[in-house]
């Protein structure tokens, strides 16, 4: 392979790339070899590589150093708290790990392995559907936004079925990216709906959008102010009353588990999270896991392949339906997080369950009317497990979200969700979760506190923070301007960073 | 068990605090008839001995399975770092100063995705092989408003499936199939010259489903007048051997990446991959990292391209992914740290001999071994149900099913070979059949 500079332009300020610690010779890995190596000269010479793959090469113990070091300028949930809005960043059971592992040698061929574990995505979907008061799931959805497509899809598959060519799908305000992207994907148009005055959906807007195109409402309950959508049985019924299907975004399930289920409310599919409500790890950035869950009337038009009972009360994959959508993943989903998310159910059981949204909501209250004497509070009607501040008290001096942010940053705390949602200008947005301790809490309140006064005090050393941390503040700008995506792609841009210093 | 770490006086501190009686006057804004108030019908709760003995599984020792999920040998070093919780338990790197770990480490597996392919730049990763194809039909349908997919009937059918699913709604797009050579397994080049224009968005796998190797430089050829076109690879091992990808090129290189340091997990999480050309970078699905510099202009990294997706652009984002699969990027990443090039080489070396050795007792043995193209480390073979239950009665798993995805192959069952099997295991097959 060819040697490697590192981008040097660029001072160190933590770790080097793994291509700047690349030099020949220096993995002595020995690679299982349990064969006798044939020539492999029936494979054509213009395809095969006479060069070895073009990778670095390191020893394990610089392999391991290097990862470790880079970890170490991270946050996660087992350092403190992590309050990001609508993530729901809890506490992941460390037994739930452990049992998810015992899946990793399976293939999903393996019938015979497979029978054990149909039947425990069999109990895992039977208590979804209890907890949602919903008829059906399917647990194929990778992601939040995978379960959102699939749910959409489903919804397109039922009113083909019935005939009717309904296009919109109405989307409140306050709604997560991920609902009008999945719709256009889908082929639905995404429309944009206001909520109202007090931080949630009226029914009397929905009426004026009501007409016989519109396909479905989608809406997060509790949405992503915090608030419960009030009016939702009603904008059910009316909704019912014109042909078109509730879509329920299960992001803040953690705010109602065991307290309220979308089922009642009159949802007749949605999609959850099992990365946040059901407390898998996000392993920064994934695998996440979205089921998606239908009342009786849409059950035929599940992806493909459905879990059935056979004679033997055992279960088999069926993997032909004329109704179905189809097949939304090449293998089982995301099965590990799937693995994970019952032993987690178990763990708890019903009432601890229930005792998660009274937590997350207890919790959330606290920090909510500690900060309400130092932050603006842009809605007075009550939340749940999460809340909306914003910088318009620090605004006069000239700090702002970002600000705020990039301060939490400088007291080892990992900040909320910010600029979101769009609905509030310069939101911050605050989620604790039930797995917070009281003493976590009170620390988080006190920060926030301490910068408020700052932010009176000295707000000129705002623009300087964060003070403790790997990096100082990131030019996401420059990167935006200069695309260097890969170690190869820096001696291109050398120039333009250097004349950028 | 419960995870709620508070005790009984400290919620009541909080009830006081908040200055409510109970914790159900929280909810007043919840409707009384949408209030839960039965128990919900569920076990539990559960201390962690009755869990354990609860979920026991029962995996094979001796298979021979494939087919775009592979059992190879995943150095300790993975799993050691990769368990690590500041990377495990850590939220999507949407704030780099406190992300940098992430960060560099996505970067570095986008580089190492990127020169292994030999494409521009590699996105931080899909849910898997088949949704990264379908985003990337997808890509070519709304960049070029192309009319037709045209893929290979060699191509994993779970991945023809799962595109035919995104794209099921859309009238305006016909997706047709490339008949395979009965004789080779290789892709029938004639039908493909007919089938491609640049009205065209063309996928091909390499190795095919039958674990053939398709001969990518004359496929080039005609791929070049599509109007855009892909190479999928669902067993990365491969590029240990064959000739990068890109350097054919494909606007796409999309697949998946399992094979490098994630385990089958009983068919996921996977790792799907997606790789493009500059031309094309703008309109890539998925999350990308960027290298930047800090206010003290010193090296940094964050994510880039952000316009393209939904958080920004909500209905118009060129996709609706948002979490990816992070984490089986970080073990790629550590995986291809550890085996680095030689190691790669040697692995695919193995598979591919493994997979010949195989081959050749299965045909001393009189199976029938339907195809006569090269092969990587699968191949088709003729066998009856009787001798499958046989085998699988004697422990083993010989391989998967496949006459019911490819009716034109009777009898069809695809062996995989990797590095994790023994020549005993091969010679195990052997004697049992």
């Amino acid at each position: 392979m060819h040697e490697r500079k590192d981008l040097t332009i660029f001072p160190e300020r933590v770790e080097p790339l793994l291509s700047a610690i690349n030099k020949q010779g220096k993995n002595t890995r020995q690679m299982p070899a349990p064969f006798d190596v044939y020539p492999l000269d029936d494979i054509d010479k213009d395809i095969q590589n006479e060069d070895l793959p073009d990778l670095p090469d390191v020893s394990e113990v610089e392999t391991v150093r290097h990862f470790t070091r880079l970890s170490r300028l991270n946050y996660g949930i087992d350092h403190g708290i992590y309050p990001l809005g609508s993530c729901t960043m809890k506490y992941n059971p460390k037994i739930c790990e452990e049992i998810a592992g015992r899946v990793k040698d399976i293939h999903p061929a393996d019938t015979y392995a497979m029978t054990d574990i149909l039947k425990i995505l069999m109990e895992l979907s039977k208590d979804l559907e209890e907890i949602c008061g919903m008829d059906a799931s399917t647990l194929w959805g990778a992601a939040g936004a995978h379960g959102e497509l699939t749910g959409m899809l489903i919804i397109k598959k039922a009113l083909e079925k019935k005939g009717e060519n309904r296009s919109t799908v109405l989307i409140p305000d306050t709604a997560h990216g991920t609902n009008p992207a999945s719709c256009t994907i889908a082929g639905f148009n995404p429309v944009q709906i206001p909520s109202g005055p007090r931080g949630y959906l009226e029914a009397s807007t929905i009426k004026d959008y009501l007409d016989d195109d519109v396909a479905a409402l989608m809406i997060t309950n509790p949405n992503t102010l915090g608030i419960f959508e009030q009016e939702i049985a009603h904008i059910a019924e009316l909704l019912h009353n014109n042909g078109s299907y509730l879509y329920m975004d299960g992001a803040n399930l953690n705010a109602i588990l065991g307290t309220s289920r979308p089922g009642d409310m009159g949802a007749d599919c949605m999609h959850l999270n099992l990365h946040k409500t059901f407390a898998s790890p996000h392993g920064g950035g994934g695998p996440g896991s979205g089921p998606v869950l239908v009342k009786r009337h849409l059950i035929p038009y599940l992806p493909l392949p459905w879990i059935v009972a056979d004679e033997k009360d055992s279960y088999t994959l069926k993997w032909d339906s004329t109704s179905s959508i189809g097949t939304i993943h090449s293998g089982m989903g995301n099965l590990a997080v799937l693995i994970k998310t019952l032993a987690y159910i178990l763990s708890l059981g019903p009432e601890g369950i229930k005792d998660v949204s009274h937590v997350a909501t207890l919790n959330a209250n606290y920090i909510k009317t500690r900060l309400s004497k130092s932050f603006d509070i842009p809605y007075t009607t009550p939340t749940l497990h999460e809340f909306v501040l914003t910088d318009k008290r620090q605004q006069a001096n000239g700090v702002t979200t970002m600000d705020i942010a990039k301060a939490l940053i400088g007291f080892g705390i990992h900040p909320p969700t910010i600029y979101f949602p769009l609905v509030v200008n310069n939101a911050i947005m605050i989620e604790p979760t039930e797995t917070e301790p009281l003493e976590e809490l009170k620390r988080f309140a006190d920060i926030m506190e301490t910068i408020a006064t700052l932010a009176e005090t000295s707000p000129e050393i705002f623009k300087d923070m964060p003070f403790v941390s790997p990096v100082g503040r990131v030019d996401e700008v420059w990167a935006a301007r200069h695309l260097i995506l890969t170690w190869d792609m820096g001696e291109s841009n050398k120039e333009a960073a250097v004349s950028k210093q | 068990m419960s995870f709620i770490p508070l005790s009984r006086e400290e919620r009541k501190e909080i009830l006081d605090a908040i200055g409510v009686e109970d914790e159900d006057e929280l909810f007043e804004t919840i409707p009384p008839h949408l209030r839960y108030k039965e128990s919900l019908n569920i076990q539990g709760p559960l201390d962690e001995e009755t869990l354990r003995a609860r979920f026991q599984f029962r995996p094979h020792k001796i298979s021979f399975l494939g087919g775009g999920i592979y059992n190879h040998h995943i150095p300790a070093v993975v799993d050691a770092i990769a368990s690590r919780q500041e990377f495990y338990t850590a939220y999507t790197p949407y704030q780099p100063e406190i992300s940098q770990g992430t960060l560099q480490a996505i970067f570095e597996y986008q580089s190492m995705m990127a020169s292994l392919t030999k494409m521009y730049a590699s996105n931080a990763s899909m849910y898997d092989g088949a949704t990264a194809l379908a985003e990337a039909t997808l890509m070519a349908i709304s960049a070029k408003g192309l009319k037709r997919v045209v893929i290979t009937r060699a191509t994993n059918p779970a991945y023809r499936k799962v595109i035919n699913t995104y794209l099921q709604f859309n009238r305006s797009v016909e997706i047709l199939e490339v008949p395979f050579n009965i004789i080779s397994g290789q892709v029938d080049l004639d039908a493909l010259n007919d089938m491609v224009d640049s009205d065209t968005a063309l996928f091909i796998q390499q190795p095919n489903f039958f674990g053939i190797i398709e001969p990518l430089d004359k496929i080039a050829q005609t791929a070049a007048k599509a109007g855009f076109w892909g190479i999928v690879i669902t067993e990365m091992v491969s590029l240990g051997l064959l000739k990068p990808p890109g350097a054919f090129g494909p606007d796409v290189v999309v697949g998946d990446a399992q094979s490098f340091g994630n385990p089958q997990n009983a068919g996921g999480p996977l790792l799907g991959v997606l790789c493009t050309t500059k031309a094309s970078i703008r309109r890539m699905p998925g999350r990308i990292v960027g290298l930047t510099r800090d206010s003290s202009g010193k090296k940094a990294f964050c994510l880039t391209l952000a316009t393209r997706e939904q958080h920004i652009r909500r209905g118009k984002a060129t996709s609706n992914i948002c979490s990816n699969q992070g984490l089986c990027a970080l073990r790629a990443a550590i995986y291809l740290s550890a085996v680095g090039p030689r190691g790669l080489k040697k692995i695919a070396a193995q598979c591919a001999s493994g997979a010949r050795y195989l081959m050749k007792l299965m045909k001393e043995k009189g199976i029938d071994v339907i195809f006569n193209g090269p092969v990587f480390n699968e191949f088709v073979v003729r066998m009856e149900d009787a001798r499958i239950k046989a085998l699988e009665e004697a422990g083993l798993v010989p391989g998967i099913r496949i006459e019911n995805l490819y009716p034109e192959i009777p009898g069809g069952q695809l062996l995989t070979v990797t590095e994790m099997n023994t020549k005993k295991d091969v010679e195990c097959m052997k004697e049992r059949i």
